[in-house]
């Protein structure tokens, strides 16, 4: 789905759970965090704690030095 | 942590098998415009529908690769999560819809300014798609265009 949107000129990034598949399939831009299945922005009910990760991921769209595939692990700041 | 040992051991040597498709050469869309003046569209495979559209069909031989589309101003409380994997916990999505469909959190980077706005429409699929060759052929490029003619310039995609 990504490389689709990339193909029509729509920047993207996914956010990946499992590394080694996102070193597989190599989307454009992920961001790999340390959540499990289910979790992907961390934990329901935890609004700053989503947004970190998806401000965190926003931000791989803004790096004018980036080659893809770029993947990049989250790092949370409450660990 | 997200690791192949939270599975059973049927879905370690599936994921273990499987051949997944190698995006090659990999497209890329230099951002041209600050992120404050982009357009964000959400795209998710948790499965969510709204109340009054198709759940995912479970039954699918090699996955369910239509999708929703979710209309930027519906209410978080009325995304109802149909994935039909029992791979994971399917608590927390219950709870939140925001963990894997974050059109709350997307509400409050516009609010912030960090993004221009959201696209009218935001896409909903279900995960699981073990063959996915219809996904790509068919479905991916509607679903891409339906994007593009709401003006997407930026998609998160998030997993579940």
């Amino acid at each position: 789905m990504a490389a689709e949107l990339e193909r029509r000129g729509i920047a993207t990034v996914c956010i990946q759970l499992l590394r080694r598949v996102a070193e597989r399939v190599r989307p454009p831009r992920a961001l790999w965090v340390p959540y499990r299945h289910g979790y992907p922005l961390d934990l329901p009910d935890r609004p700053a704690r989503q947004l970190a990760v998806m401000q965190a991921a926003l931000a791989l769209l803004e790096d004018p030095h980036a080659e893809p595939p770029l993947l990049v692990d989250y790092v949370p700041e409450h660990r | 942590m997200g690791h192949a040992s939270e599975f059973s051991l049927s879905t370690r040597l599936l994921l273990r098998g499987y051949r997944w498709r190698r995006v090659d050469p990999v497209p890329w869309t230099p951002l041209d415009k600050p992120l404050s003046a982009c357009r964000l569209a959400l795209v998710s495979s948790a499965g969510f529908v709204l109340p009054w559209q198709e759940p995912f069909d479970d039954g699918q031989r090699g996955g369910d690769v239509s999708f929703r589309e979710i209309p930027a101003d519906a209410a978080v409380s009325d995304l109802h999560e149909t994935h039909r994997s029992d791979a994971f916990d399917h608590t927390g999505l219950g709870r939140d819809p925001n963990l894997a469909f974050p059109l709350e959190r997307a509400r409050e980077l516009v609010a912030m300014g960090r993004i221009a706005g959201l696209t009218a429409h935001h896409l909903s699929f279900m995960g699981s798609i073990t063959a996915p060759g219809r996904l790509v052929r068919d479905t991916a490029p509607q679903a891409a265009q339906r994007l593009v003619a709401d003006g997407a310039d930026i998609a998160l995609l998030v997993p579940v």
